[in-house]
């Protein structure tokens, strides 16, 4: 067992040291994986975020019932009984159009211009949820309250957010496509630069299959150096893309000071981050064994002589 | 410790290299192999570790028959010879301890225990205090030297020699004619596929001539 782990890790050093050997292609190799694998990686990000405040948004779908501007007291209060009586109402707020106004201010940094205002322009709301969330029950109760006296306008709030939300399904679908034609791309460019090496140390692999090396152990370090090559990529990616994020968030940061509200971009998570890392690193390792698999076999000592 | 009954060789496109060849080395014996230049020599050795199978009969070495080894057991095979060849092949990116180290390697020993094993080898053949040196600025002696360090120092049952002297002048070949004796003289089974007569004089073994891929004289 301990010879058998000293074995690998005498492997991994070896691997290191013939990455050391070529520092520049090897360094080239994983620059164009990284910068690959960063396309479909960033392009998650985006769309995660969007889709992580849609997912807020659509949840819970409401329905909103705006009163006319000059509905009375008494008018508002039969709305309120009819609600309270509808069985397809599980429960609604009431949000008069004092409160309206003083949301307004606090949320979007428009307080001057809401100061300025000669009279409230906001109407009284009430914000239905339903007891059914299905797109046909919500649009039978918009259907039904916008047909009662006073009921200026009705809207389903949820409706935009559901439709972002099949838009980014759709994205996930594109990022998806993006990475396998990626994946594909980065066992190809394993398979070739692992296909070279083989070539290049032909001398040497027929002089230790002549020294009883086995097909393993001729193997280890060419699937260490795809796997490595892979993650090397990985890291390159999570770095374009972090600083992608960085960047973004900085000037967005000037942007949620214009608005007064707080916009940023969640980075990748710890576990998306690792996958990042693991995942081409499999790839890598892959395209390697493919390769060293197929040129291997070609290569067999004192057959050609 | 090596057998071989009937044994027979025909290459793709019908060159016929051994023909109904048979003969016995014991365990610790000291064996050359001679004849002249195409004479089955080369293939003779390749046979016996499995680079090349026979086209019939049966090649047994301490009791497996290669001829019939699945490729996965040829490395193991393998590891029983030590190999020493005419061009040495040795491994030019790596100096010279790491050259010998590499059988060991291959073989899982510790580095610890690898490196006293590489030390020991090379202090047999002269080499002792060149093992930081690369390969390439070694002489030719020296370099077959390295390459039978290499070839010893997993300490195998048999080694195997083609042309060791090949490229040698006189003064070099007799220092490696007797290494070989030195390890004969402490159990290795000793093959030497050549046809150098002064090697031939100074060691006096036993002599299997082949004559156009034929038997002529065991």
């Amino acid at each position: 067992m301990m010879a058998w782990l000293a074995q690998h890790a005498r492997s991994f050093g070896a691997t290191f040291a013939r990455l050391a050997r070529a520092p520049l292609g090897a360094a080239l190799n994983i620059l164009v994986i990284g910068i690959a694998l960063s396309l479909p990686v960033g392009l998650y990000v985006v769309i995660a975020n969007l889709q992580a405040s849609s997912h807020q948004l659509a949840a819970e779908p409401q329905v909103s019932a705006f009163m006319a501007l000059d509905a009375s007291r008494a008018e508002v209060a039969q709305i309120e009984a009819r609600l309270k009586q509808n069985p397809l109402v599980q429960r609604f707020r009431f949000v008069p159009r004092e409160q309206a106004l003083q949301e307004l201010k606090q949320a979007s940094g428009l307080a001057d211009v809401v100061d300025s205002l000669p009279q409230n322009p906001l109407p009284d709301a009430f914000v239905v949820n339903a007891r059914d969330s299905t797109p046909q029950a919500l649009e039978a109760l918009r259907d039904e309250i916008r047909q009662w006296p006073r009921v200026a306008h009705v809207q389903l709030d949820a409706a935009w957010a559901r439709r972002l939300d099949a838009a980014l399904r759709l994205g996930r679908l594109a990022v998806a496509l993006l990475g396998a034609l990626l994946a594909l791309a980065l066992v190809a460019v394993t398979f070739n630069t692992i296909r070279l090496q083989v070539l290049t140390q032909r001398d040497e692999i027929e002089v230790i299959k002549l020294i009883g090396a086995t097909d393993a152990f001729i193997r280890r370090p060419f699937l260490y150096f795809g796997a490595l090559q892979g993650c090397g990529g990985g890291i390159v990616a999570w770095l374009i893309v972090s600083g992608g994020v960085y960047l973004l968030n900085h000037n967005l940061g000037e942007l949620s000071h214009v608005y007064a509200t707080l916009i940023q971009l969640k980075h990748l998570s710890l576990g998306d981050s690792l996958s990042l890392l693991a995942f081409p690193a499999a790839l890598g390792w892959f395209g390697a064994w493919l390769s060293v698999g197929r040129h291997l076999a070609l290569i067999e000592p004192g057959a050609g002589k | 410790m090596i057998s071989l009954s009937h044994v027979s060789k025909r290459y793709p496109g019908g060159r016929q290299a051994l023909h109904d060849v048979g003969f016995t080395i014991e365990s610790g014996e000291l064996a050359f192999i001679t004849g002249h230049s195409g004479a089955g020599k080369t293939t003779l050795l390749k046979l016996l570790v499995a680079i090349e199978r026979p086209t019939s009969g049966s090649v047994i070495v301490s009791g497996q028959n290669v001829g019939a080894l699945k490729p996965r057991a040829v490395p193991f095979l393998r590891r029983k010879f030590g190999l020493v060849f005419q061009d040495h092949k040795l491994l030019f990116d790596r100096n010279v301890f790491n050259n010998v180290a590499l059988p060991l390697q291959i073989a899982g020993y510790r580095a610890k225990d690898a490196a006293r094993r590489v030390r020991a080898a090379l202090d047999k053949v002269g080499l002792l205090a060149y093992e930081k040196a690369l390969p390439i600025t070694l002489s030719g002696g020296e370099q077959q030297r390295l390459c039978i360090a290499r070839a010893i120092v997993h300490r195998p049952a048999i080694l195997l020699a083609d042309e060791p002297t090949g490229n040698l002048d006189a003064e070099y070949a007799a220092e490696i004619g007797e290494l070989f004796r030195s390890f004969n003289q402490v159990g290795v089974t000793v093959v030497i596929a050549t046809h150098d007569p002064a090697l031939l004089a100074q060691l006096a073994p036993r002599v299997i001539t082949l004559r156009h891929g034929k038997l002529a004289a065991a």
